[in-house]
């Protein structure tokens, strides 16, 4: 073969040439950075995954550092558990979407709360004018959670509940929903999400200052360990700090410092890690940049196996699992041309199966426009359906590990998020980060930027600064909530303060109050509260007379 | 010298999704007008009491949790009782658009949805609120 080139002797000498064959080719006017404008090369090689050491740095699924996936069968074990968002107007109305998801093929559930029942107001309370069941189910008391779980047997199936500040109180409802229907508590198992740093620090709905908030986390820690032992206790949650606007890294790093610090204020709190730590989980989000993404995952599994072992002295293998629930990114939806967002959602779905989710929740094509409707609601399962059933990507477990762009990746998310742990704590800590408005900052600056950038056109968003349609016209069909929700939700919560043993109720309410101000674990009195049907907002209300609310500077 | 345009930027309700409402804070900061943001869970009583007493040309509020037919109106009422009508009212947001033709019945004068240019509510605004008096 005369015309043949002499061949490169070595890698470097073959890097060189790729190079210079690269440099004398035009390229396009393009930022080639992920959607967190980070750089990414053009070509990883052998040389970019230089010093990883197979055991150490990966080793094997469900072997430390886990960075492989938590479980050692993963996907062929079971699939991840289908579980999608759901809830708006009143129990009665959500109950039947949850019987629809149901029948549709969904493996587990997960209440929405409408914003009065996050912020701890009854639905009769002057501030929940005009909220009630709008972006979620309204939960006032007992009763309520009795009709939204009407049918389902909470002893099989597992239900995850987004609630944060108040989240002791409406696990006591559930509880208590379950133990009326036979259910033991040992037999429940769920989530709540009962995360409220991130809550101070992105999707700002807190009720109590930072202090009082970590005690009733740390109540919840050790009242599950000794009697809901299959209860996740906090799903520490990089989701709605992603929403906010931050970077991946950002969401990994802030994610992780947040677990962190309830690791921590459990030991203070004088609980053996152990105890507590293997039930704790994760919820982070999966946004577009696809690769980006799936390095996220692992690199999050790496360093709280590595943290947990060898800087908390976990001893428990359970304990350096980090499992994680994920959703696909609502703020990279689009309200032009929605249909486009199922596209979105696939490719977002794929990212955190590769990535080794534990659950998922994919959102509907309509979420930047309305809650989702029915049919919305069952393409969003049915994308999980085919990534489960048809792509075959369930087969192989990390599929992409040795890739050297993910295992680089991998290491520079790993590293990055290692320097924003080193700035948090030269702050002082996460709650005082908090107070300093660091993370908010942060995020801030950062979603600003990214605006910028789609307006400048570097970044494209398909249907929004490109690909725009004319005079376009919205053709699908959106849920609407209908305004007598709030007029029934009112009058059922009225209701229940009149049926109940009201002097009951002012008594285990007086009981709390008088706990609250003492070190006495509250999970207990909380659930005699719910038994005898004191309202979520009796309950707070109780509580802020001792704890008092939380006020954020409001800083831009 | 004209007097700069003053915004209120408000998030009225429960809700706590602040990214539209900061984001826009700033873009409107950085076009040159001075910017007022009332921080979270605001009634629409503090929100209609801010906007005078800043003494605002527009008052721009963000709500993402379905409460807008409820939020918008009543701001808009407390400002009218206030004898501060002349103060025109914006919003953004999850607003389906048929509930953004009932606010702009109602005399909110623009509502931008998701995935607008900040630019154009800069224009917007710029054309249409700056102070006459």
């Amino acid at each position: 073969m005369p015309t043949k080139k002499k061949k490169a002797s070595g890698l470097d000498e073959a890097a060189a040439c790729w190079e210079r064959a690269f440099a004398a080719e035009p390229l396009q006017d393009v930022d080639f950075t992920t959607v967190s404008s980070e750089p990414v090369n053009t070509l990883y090689t052998e040389r970019d995954a230089a010093g990883m050491d197979y055991l150490r740095d990966l080793g094997f699924p469900g072997d430390y550092p886990f960075t492989r996936g938590v479980y050692p069968t993963m996907y062929r074990g079971r699939f991840w558990t289908m579980r999608q968002f759901s809830g708006f107007g009143t129990p009665r109305d959500t109950n039947r979407r949850y019987h629809y998801l149901l029948d549709h093929g969904q493996t587990g559930l997960s209440v929405a709360f409408d914003m009065p029942t996050i912020m701890g107001y009854d639905s009769d309370h002057p501030r929940a004018e005009g909220e009630v069941g709008r972006c979620g189910v309204a939960i006032d008391s007992l009763r309520d959670m009795e009709i939204l779980f009407d049918g389902i047997d909470p002893a099989k199936i597992t239900t995850s509940m987004t609630i944060n500040a108040p989240a002791s109180i409406l696990l006591a409802f559930y509880l208590c929903a379950g133990e009326k229907k036979g259910a033991r508590f040992d037999q429940m198992g769920g989530t709540i999400q009962n995360d409220i740093l991130k809550e101070y620090i992105a999707q700002k709905s807190w009720i109590f200052p930072p202090e009082p908030s970590m005690r009733l986390i740390t109540d919840i820690l050790a009242f599950c360990a000794e009697r809901v032992p299959k209860w996740n206790t906090i799903s520490i949650s990089g989701y709605h700090i992603r929403e906010a606007g931050s970077t991946a890294v950002q969401e990994l790093a802030f994610t992780l410092a947040d677990g962190f610090a309830y690791v921590e204020a459990g030991i203070a709190a004088g609980l053996d890690v152990d105890v507590f730590a293997p039930r704790l989980s994760f919820f982070f989000n999966a946004h577009l940049d696809f690769f980006e993404e799936i390095a996220k995952y692992r690199a999050a599994r790496r360093i709280w196996a590595k943290r947990m072992r060898e800087k908390y002295g976990a001893k428990d293998p359970r304990s350096w699992l980090c499992r994680f629930h994920t959703q696909t990114a609502g703020c990279s939806l689009t309200a032009q041309q929605p249909e486009n967002n199922i596209v979105r959602t696939a490719f977002q779905a794929l990212s955190a199966v590769l990535g080794g989710t534990q659950s998922l929740h994919t959102n509907s094509m309509d979420e930047t426009l309305a809650l989702p409707s029915e049919k919305a609601v069952r393409i969003a399962l049915r994308t999980q359906q085919v990534i489960a059933h048809e792509t075959g990507v369930i087969n192989t477990i990390d599929p992409l590990a040795g890739s050297y762009f993910i295992e680089a990746k991998t290491r520079e998310m790993e590293e990055a998020a290692e320097e924003y742990f080193r700035r948090v704590d030269e702050l002082g800590g996460v709650v005082k980060a908090i107070e300093a408005g660091f993370f908010q900052r942060e995020i801030g600056r950062a979603a600003y930027e990214y605006q910028k950038a789609v307006e400048r056109e570097r970044k494209i968003v398909v249907g929004v600064n490109r690909y725009q349609l004319e005079d376009e016209k919205i053709e699908i069909p959106l849920l609407k909530i209908d305004p007598e929700v709030e007029i029934e939700q009112r009058n059922a919560v009225r209701k229940v303060r009149t049926d109940r043993d009201n002097d009951k109720a002012a008594r285990e309410l007086a009981r709390l109050e008088t706990a609250a101000r003492g070190r006495d674990n509250l999970m207990p009195i909380i659930l005699d509260c719910a038994r005898c049907y004191c309202t979520e907002g009796e309950i707070i209300a109780a509580l802020k007379e001792v704890f008092g609310e939380y006020l954020e500077p409001p800083v831009f | 010298m004209a007097r700069k345009i003053r915004v209120l930027i408000a998030k009225p309700g429960l809700d706590g999704h602040d990214r539209g409402a900061k984001v826009v804070a700033n873009a409107l900061r950085d076009a040159g007008m001075e910017l007022i943001y009332t921080g979270l869970h605001q009634t629409p009583e503090i929100i209609a009491e801010s906007a005078i007493q800043e003494d605002v040309d527009v008052v721009g509020m963000s709500i993402l949790s379905g409460a807008h037919m409820t939020m918008f109106p009543r701001v808009m009422d407390l400002l009218k009782q206030k004898g501060a009508a002349y103060i025109k009212i914006i919003g953004g947001g999850i607003v389906p658009e048929e509930d953004v033709g009932k606010l702009e019945a109602l005399g909110v004068a623009k509502v931008f949805g998701p995935g607008t240019d900040t630019r154009k509510i800069v224009d917007y605004i710029e054309k249409n609120c700056a102070h006459t008096a």
